[in-house]
């Protein structure tokens, strides 16, 4: 799933036929977040320059390879080109979501397992042909600046380094480039919108962040590395030196190396760069968020540092992005990181344990850990189990009929005998030659004191109203069923 | 107080005592139930006085709750443990009278009800303070969530409710604050979660039983910071080993009473972290846990405030007996019943050091002597209890020391035991006792038991169980001697006939007549115990012979307190079976071989006898009734019990011994 490690947009499209997703939003907020990005990050010390370099950078990232060969001087084609380009892709976009009106007019209502896959499907492949589209778009933006602003080249040529060198050139003491950019039309956060919108805080997902917490580095033992938003939030961290084409892995940027000449070819050159300065004393790197006030950030009182560029992507986006990915199953839980969205996913639904609040909890333990949390919250009984005792309450509701007649009525007997034909419950089979029914008729008979008329509740001397003999002869009769 | 009346027309001389004065006398109208009853009918103003005055009830039929909770308005517990069918519209009707008065109810013989008609009850009787649920294995945690509606409930008993999960009782746990009893005994389905939960939410905990649920030191951590809790019951807890226990450690200031019985993943190295409650816990419940060594008597040795310890059927090693008479507390209460390895020198060690001893249990500890009897009577002078029962190797002339030295004895249990006329003589100088066992003792004779009847008259409990020199004389000088007779047993006593019968009937307080085998009662005596003894709930004339109809129907008529019969082996027919059934509080009978026991005969009587619960019948009968009976029966809450046992003709009762010890 990485679309700007194919070469042409021919694939692209070939790629992205056939399902789409509902994420038309995105490239519109991307815009419309511009104004909350500006007071964001406000107190800038470093100004608009800096924001113009960030801009290659991102430039750099997003750029295709076939006009990243040109992107030292601007080129009129490889514009036209990409406009057709997102031309076609934003036709593509609508055609799909067309699809997906017209199926939903289709299908409303049914919770297909397959209508489920295929949403999930079309989901997938919109986001890529969207993020496609920011990427070309972005790589549009700064040729444009350039013609305004001729020192860029410079600074242009410096993003490339400092991106192809890889982070450690942005080491925090370098004072270089690693505030947030904020007039980046293309920054991506605009996609993942502002830190703001940020929705219910997910319990679960925030644990591997907090891993490294035990660990006790005495400052200074190790090296602060601080990437930028950008270079956060861009999908590759390895770029070509050359043409600034932008790779998930090292691996492939050497194997695309390769194509630059002859001297990339060399054994020493495709091995892994990290095995050779093994001999030489490795310095520990950690990461800050440049998240300015997190405590991960390398100013907080209390910082505590990242250890993998995997942890500072996970927790910047966690923590200081929207989550832009809805769980299409439940259509509640939001992510910022696909592979929370893919680990909740695979359980979603199968969230059985529930609060009183509406929160889901994948384990009974983590649910009852909140409960002990928050006042006033209680454990949720599922659902299937109140309708499980339905077939008990209905049958309670019969009874309840059978009392209702029953009780007020002095001669219940009648009413019971008239039951009896449409009554299942095996309380009303005897119920007419029933003696404690029949002991409310039959009490009257035995004389009295005129207030005592509930007596018979406690029956204490209804062994007169018990005479056995007619009563057997009565029940002679329930002989004859055998 | 029986027949009072006054005549309804004129001026009531009874109108002249204020309610309060009538109140007063109506509680101590205790005994009988049927006392109140004739009170209320002695006039109009009496019947009105009474129905204010009651605030317990406990009905017998569910069908008359309308009736009886119009009159009784005032009623604030309501024991519905002669319902076996309480329907959700019957709590219905008790949450609609009821409303707030209402505090406690005892649902726990009682089937049939759901969530619907709890959460009802509980919606409506918002100052209810107790509810006993126990035996509802049909409840699921829909109902435990309508509980936890119960803002105000202090006391609850789940025992047994097997479907409530964590979930139920996380519930619970939220809404029912204030809880300060809570039993959970066999809610196999709750664990560490749902018990952790009641420990974080419920901090006015006092009593807590967790008997059987499979928790680990997880909650025991949880529920050790409870503030207030006073009573813990761990008993078959296999998931408390000794390192849950080192959660004591962080310390329990208000434990008293801890039961730790059938804990088998308990030692001594967790037993010892029971130090850190010394300053609180009085009372100790090891029993069939692990072997009591000196290890473990020497971890328990500083807990200051113990004074009663339990080690029933533990494996008990002389040095640890020896330890804990080195404890430096005064034990009141040990019981060693069933322990194996009790020497007459460890126990010596023992009671010799603890000489406040009150209550001391050997039963079944088969190893002492007389020796240990001597020791144990010469140091324990104030023993109020002592059960000794199957002590074997006791001599005959060691239970005169008792009589002797311990005259203060309450309560006294030597059923099979060597003892003869002369240590019941010398027993009889004991004047408080209240409760005497002498089953299986076969050197007694007459002659002692009478010296009891004339010195014991507080005796309340008596047991002859197969001590078979037992003639109507010694029941006679029983009768006559101790007025406050509540229970006799007589079985299997060959001797004794209806003189014995017609002499117990004047103790009046008689509620429990075991007269198995004995074939020389007739129904005439029975017809006089009847007559005698009003407060009869329990019955056993199993292989009385000559019992037939006659005796059945003066019971039918006086007996209106019978719960219990059992009437196996008898002559009883039909007749006398259907005129038991008009007894509206009967709820267990057994009628096993019964010759004269018709299946139309026995349908009519199962029908008729509405308050029926237990029913025990030959499995012949079963193919005989009528399938639907069954189902009604089931609907009313009355269960069978099926025995396919062949008839069997009773042995002599020193054969009987002797089969007894062979199969030992």
């Amino acid at each position: 799933m990485d679309p700007e490690e194919r070469p042409c947009a021919d694939t692209w499209t070939k790629s992205s036929s056939g399902s789409e997703s509902l994420q038309t939003r995105p490239t519109n907020t991307s815009f419309n977040d511009f104004n909350t990005q500006q007071t964001f990050s406000f107190n800038n010390p470093f100004g608009a320059q800096i924001s113009v370099t960030s801009n290659l950078n991102n430039q750099k990232q997003m750029s295709d390879p076939q006009e990243s060969n040109n992107t030292q001087d601007w080129d009129p084609r490889a514009m036209l080109n990409n406009l057709s380009f997102l031309e076609k892709k934003i036709h593509q976009l609508q055609d799909l979501v067309h699809v997906i009106v017209r199926r939903r007019g289709q299908n409303t209502g049914q919770a297909d397992e397959i209508l489920v896959q295929q949403q999930q499907l079309m989901t997938a492949d919109l986001t890529s042909i969207i993020v496609q589209l920011i990427s070309t778009a972005g790589s549009l933006l700064p040729s444009v600046k350039q013609t305004l602003c001729p020192e860029s080249s410079i600074s242009q040529q410096f993003g490339v380094t400092n991106q192809t060198a890889g982070v450690s050139d942005n080491v925090v003491f370098q004072h270089n480039n690693s505030v947030n950019k904020l007039e980046d039309p293309s920054d991506m956060t605009g996609f993942f919108g502002a830190e703001q919108n940020c929705p219910i805080e997910d319990h679960e997902m925030k644990s591997d962040d907090d891993a490294d917490e035990g660990e006790n580095l005495p400052p200074g033992s190790y090296e602060i590395l601080q990437l930028e938003k950008e270079e956060i939030l861009a999908p590759h961290t390895h770029f070509c030196m050359i043409c600034g084409k932008g790779f998930k892995r090292d691996a492939n940027l050497r194997m695309h190396m390769r194509g630059h000449g002859d001297e990339y070819k060399t054994p020493a050159a495709l091995t892994k760069p990290h095995k050779e300065s093994s001999s030489e004393p490795i310095l520990i790197k950690r990461y800050s968020c440049p998240y300015i006030g997190c405590k991960r950030n390398k100013d907080h009182k209390k910082f505590q540092p990242l250890k993998t560029i995997l942890c500072v992507k996970n927790h910047y986006k966690r923590t200081h992005c929207d989550k832009t990915y809805t769980c299409s199953r439940c259509n509640t839980k939001k992510f910022s990181v696909i592979a929370d969205l893919k680990t909740h996913e695979k359980h979603c639904g199968r969230d059985k344990w529930l609060c009183s609040c509406g929160t889901t909890f994948s384990r009974k333990d983590k649910l009852f850990g909140h409960i002990a949390l928050f006042q006033g919250h209680t454990p949720a009984i599922p659902v299937e189990e109140s309708k499980g005792s339905a077939g008990p309450s209905n049958k309670v509701e019969q009874l309840e009929f059978k009392y209702k007649s029953d009780a007020p009525s002095g001669s219940s007997c009648r009413n019971v005998m008239d039951l009896e034909g449409s009554g299942e419950d095996p309380i009303s089979y005897f119920s007419p030659l029933n003696f404690e029914t029949s002991g409310i008729d039959g009490f009257q008979e035995f004389p009295r004191p005129p207030f005592e008329d509930s007596e018979s509740s406690f029956s204490f001397l209804l062994s007169g109203s018990c005479d056995y003999p007619p009563k057997n002869g009565r029940y002679t009769g329930s002989n004859d069923m055998e | 107080m029986k027949k009072q009346l006054v005549p309804e027309s004129s001026f009531s001389r009874f109108d002249l005592l204020s309610e309060e004065i009538v109140f007063i006398i109506l509680d101590f109208l205790n005994e009988n139930p049927l006392d109140k009853k004739s009170f209320s009918r002695v006039s109009r103003s009496f019947y009105a006085i009474e129905s204010r005055h009651r605030k317990f009830l406990k009905p017998l039929r569910s069908e008359h709750l309308t009736k009886i909770l119009n009159r009784y308005r005032y009623v604030s517990t309501l024991d519905l443990s002669m319902c076996p069918r309480i329907t959700d519209a019957s709590l219905g009707v008790i949450s609609g009278r009821c409303k707030e008065m209402l505090r406690s109810i005892n649902l726990s013989r009682s089937k049939f009800f759901s969530h619907v008609g709890l959460s009802n009850l509980v919606m409506n009787c918002g100052n209810l303070v107790e509810i006993d649920l126990s035996n509802a294995t049909e409840l699921k945690d829909s109902a435990a969530a309508a509980i936890a509606g119960a803002k105000n409930l202090e006391r609850l008993c789940l025992a047994r409710c097997k479907s409530i999960t964590d979930i139920g009782i996380g519930c619970i746990a939220v809404g029912c604050r204030k809880l300060r009893f809570l039993s959970l005994k066999w809610c196999l389905g709750v664990g560490d979660l749902g018990v952790g939960l009641i420990a974080v939410k419920c901090k006015e905990i006092r009593s807590l039983d967790l008997s059987y649920l499979p928790i680990t030191s997880k909650c025991l951590s949880q529920i050790l910071q409870l503030q207030h809790l006073e009573d813990l019951v761990l008993e078959g807890c296999f998931g408390i080993d000794d390192d849950s226990l080192a959660a004591l450690k962080l310390g329990c200031k208000s434990l008293e009473t801890l039961d730790m019985s059938s804990c088998q993943n308990v030692s001594h190295v967790g037993l010892s972290s029971l130090n850190s409650l010394a300053g609180c816990l009085q009372q100790l419940n090891l029993s069939y846990g692990s072997r009591v060594d000196r290890a473990l008597a020497d971890s328990l040795r500083n807990l200051s405030m113990l004074h009663s310890v339990k080690l029933d059927g533990c494996q008990v090693t002389c040095s640890g007996l020896k330890a804990i008479g080195n404890w430096c507390v005064s034990l009141k209460e040990l019981s060693l019943s069933k322990c194996m390895g009790v020497t007459d020198e460890g126990l010596s060690s023992v009671v010799t050091k603890h000489k406040d001893m009150k209550k001391l249990d050997i039963t079944c500890c088969r190893k002492i002597t007389h020796l240990s009897l001597a020791n144990i009577t010469n140091s324990c002078t104030s023993l109020v209890s002592l059960k000794m029962e199957s002590c074997t190797s006791v001599s005959a002339e060691a239970f005169v020391l008792i009589g002797q030295r311990c005259q203060f004895l309450e309560e006294l249990d030597v059923t099979d035991n060597e003892i003869d006329d002369d240590g019941l003589i010398s027993i009889s100088m004991c004047a408080q006792l209240s409760s005497l066992k002498l089953g299986i003792c076969l050197n007694i004779t007459d002659e002692g038991l009478i010296h009891i009847g004339k010195c014991c008259l507080k005796l309340k409990e008596i047991d002859l169980y197969r001590s078979a020199g037992i003639t109507d004389s010694s029941i006679l000088a029983i009768a006559c001697g101790c007025p406050g007779l509540e229970m006799i047993n007589i079985a299997y006593c060959e001797f004794i006939s209806d003189r014995s019968l017609k002499s117990l009937s004047k103790c009046s307080k008689l509620n429990t007549l075991e007269s198995r085998g004995c074939p020389l009662i007739t129904s005439s005596g029975l017809a006089a115990i009847a007559v005698g003894c009003k407060q009869l709930f329990k019955l056993d004339i199993k292989k009385c012979r000559n019992v037939d109809d006659a005796g059945m129907i003066p019971l039918a008529h006086f007996s209106q307190n019978l719960k219990q019969i059992n009437l196996s082996y008898s002559s009883v027919t039909d007749v006398g079976l259907l005129s038991l059934a008009s007894i509206s509080c009967l709820q267990s009978i057994t009628i096993l071989h019964l010759e004269g026991l018709t299946p139309s005969g026995l349908v009519a009587a199962l029908l008729a006898c509405g308050g029926l619960i237990k029913v025990k019948l030959h499995a012949s009968f079963k193919s005989l009734l009528p399938p639907l009976l069954f189902e009604h029966l089931d609907a009313r809450g009355c269960t069978f019990q099926w025995r396919a046992k062949t008839f069997q003709a009773e042995l002599d009762p020193k054969c009987w011994k002797l089969q007894l010890a062979d199969a030992e």
